[in-house]
């Protein structure tokens, strides 16, 4: 088995408190990200998710563990992991071209103005923004402002894609068209995608593996799901893929009374640096499920152990 | 109806305007008193004085015959203690800018390298909070003393006010930039000059702007004061010149220049911090 793109090994956080004892917020983090992977991480808030993807980015020091991109390990923010930042985190001052210009002449400051120009138009138009470029982003609506900030993120041209939450603030309808078009541009790039989320719809869409945290304080990583839906899904139809709905209970269950217990109640043979990989299958009793059962033994889950 | 709402506050001003004048008008009406005093005496202390009880006050009517002439020849100069009102605002308007500009030069930069770094900030955080509320016009011995010069010091006294507003504005500018700004910064592994002239500068200029607005203020109003102690020229000296001279109609159209002055520096500066202001 080839090194995977990102190799997280190990990273814990913890915090010295007041009276001199030390909170941990997730520790023993370990997984992998092949090249080419969308992989999300689900999480109840407060579990360490940001901090996770911070450290990813380099922005914050893991206080444990290591991370390593391409089999060196990550010493600092660089423009090989772009971020998409929940708020956007466009520059106020600069119109939506300015700002995606920012991050090009970053990447490239030999560029002269018009190859960068022509470069920004590129990624303006690959996400849609065509006839706005000279907007500021206080003209823009919540959905602009994020497609500015995903254009600015895609035109560096990164080895990965980090993303915080990044539909989490707009509202269903622009949520929705979004997802659809990441879903597009990441299957025209072969983007390697990070992402945050706490939305199971949005995991099952765009991710093909999920990652599942259980509850902080002291959280883990719990197990990582496979997605087995077909990779061209699309918002309107992958509800009535047969493995939507397994996959779906599944990590419902998980986020509502899983992820609480997990910590207490260990199963037997779990090792945090092969979190178990799972494969909810058909074969899941869920009345809700729009295919009956097959006549095979119930088994809950498919659980396999990968050893690399 | 838009009428009303538009021309509303414009027609009330004029109104205020009216009244007061009014008011000011009836309160020094000159009644022909009979004449105390010998003519010849008369004439050298001036009617008002010579009728007695009367106050010396001018009527709104003489100060506008004085502001008109200092309208219709303000740039002359004929000698050390009769100059025109435009060319003792010329030169206060220089010391000011001269003293602000040198403010600017050296708060602005400090501001920053400030702002930039908490330790630094607590570093000369008392000497700011020493030197903040002193009186301007309190360095202005020490400075007669050191500059030997009395035009020099009132420079200084209005570099040295014009100072603490700048700085503190800019250190807290700078200090208080969004994070996530920084961050989309850091992870585009911009460079510090790049950070500190595309991100860290555009963030913080409309709080620097403020500072600057508030310092040309109190320059202003530092450099009466300062001049009415040193002497020599400029409005200050002008307004306790006519003092001297016991020309109140003098005094207030000197007043009045003052206060419009004051107005224009003030929506200059107002103007500039729009032009630096971002919607968010």
């Amino acid at each position: 088995m080839s090194d995977p793109l990102i190799r997280v090994e190990g990273i814990a956080k913890r915090f010295a408190a007041r009276d001199g004892s030390v909170s941990t917020v997730f520790e023993n983090v370990h997984f992998p990200i092949e090249q080419g992977e969308f992989v999300c991480l689900i999480g109840h808030s407060g579990c360490g998710k940001t901090t996770i993807l911070n450290i990813l980015a380099g922005l914050e020091p893991a206080s444990d563990g290591y991370v390593f991109v391409g089999g060196r390990e990550i010493r600092g923010p660089s423009l090989d992991r772009a971020v998409i930042f929940q708020s956007h985190a466009l520059m106020p001052w600069l119109t939506a071209l300015g700002n995606i210009a920012f991050a090009v002449t970053s990447r490239w400051p030999e560029w002269d103005r018009a190859r960068v120009r022509s470069h920004c138009q590129k990624y303006v138009d690959l996400v849609n923004l065509t006839g706005a470029e000279r907007k500021r982003p206080a003209e823009l609506s919540g959905g602009m402002k994020q497609r500015v900030g995903i254009a600015r993120a895609l035109a560096i041209q990164p080895k990965m894609l980090l993303m915080d939450e990044p539909f989490s603030a707009l509202d269903a309808l622009t949520r929705g068209m979004l997802q659809e078009e990441a879903l597009r541009i990441c299957a025209e790039t072969r983007q390697t995608v990070f992402m945050i989320t706490h939305d199971v719809d949005e995991a099952i869409l765009l991710a093909d593996k999920i990652v599942l945290m259980t509850n902080g304080p002291e959280a883990k990583i719990a197990e990582i799901v496979v997605n087995t839906l077909p990779r061209n899904r699309s918002r309107h139809s992958v509800h009535k893929e047969p493995h939507y709905y397994p996959i779906r209970n599944h990590l419902v269950d998980f986020l509502v009374s899983r992820s609480k217990q997990f910590n207490e109640s260990l199963p037997a043979g779990y090792d945090p640096k092969h979190p178990p990989v799972v494969t909810p299958s058909l074969n899941e009793a869920v009345p809700a499920a729009p295919v009956p059962a097959p006549a095979r033994p119930a088994e809950k889950a498919v659980v396999v152990n990968l050893r690399h | 109806m838009k009428g009303i709402q538009y021309w509303g506050a414009p027609l009330l001003s004029v109104v205020l305007l009216l009244a007061f004048l009014a008011i000011w008008h009836a309160g020094t009406r000159q009644e022909a008193g009979a004449q105390v005093v010998d003519a010849e005496y008369a004439r050298l202390v001036g009617s008002a004085a010579a009728t007695g009880q009367k106050s010396a006050f001018p009527a709104p009517a003489d100060v506008g015959r004085k502001i008109w002439e200092h309208l219709a020849d303000p740039f002359y100069d004929k000698g050390p203690n009769d100059k025109g009102i435009g060319i003792q605002l010329a030169y206060s308007i220089a010391r000011v800018l001269a003293g602000y500009l040198l403010a600017a030069l050296v708060a602005i930069p400090i501001g920053f390298l400030i702002g930039m770094s908490p330790l630094i900030y607590r570093a000369f955080d008392p000497f700011i909070q020493v030197l903040k509320p002193i009186s301007p016009l309190a360095w202005m011995p020490l400075a007669l003393f050191t500059l030997q010069d009395s035009g020099i010091s009132a420079i200084f006294v209005i570099f040295i006010c014009s100072m603490w507003p700048m700085l503190i504005n800019t250190a807290f500018g700078v200090a208080s930039v969004r994070r996530e700004w920084l961050n989309v910064a850091k992870t585009l592994e911009v460079g510090p000059l790049r950070k500190a002239f595309r991100v860290i500068l555009p963030a913080a200029a409309p709080t620097i702007m403020t500072g600057m607005r508030i310092s040309i203020g109190i320059a202003w109003l530092v450099i009466v004061a300062a001049e009415m102690l040193v002497g020599g020229t400029g409005i200050g000296y002008f307004v306790w010149n006519e003092w001297n001279n016991l020309s109140i109609a003098n005094i207030i159209s000197g007043i009045l220049a003052i206060g419009l002055v004051g107005m224009v520096l003030d929506q200059a500066l107002a103007r500039m911090t729009r032009l630096v202001t971002f919607p968010e």
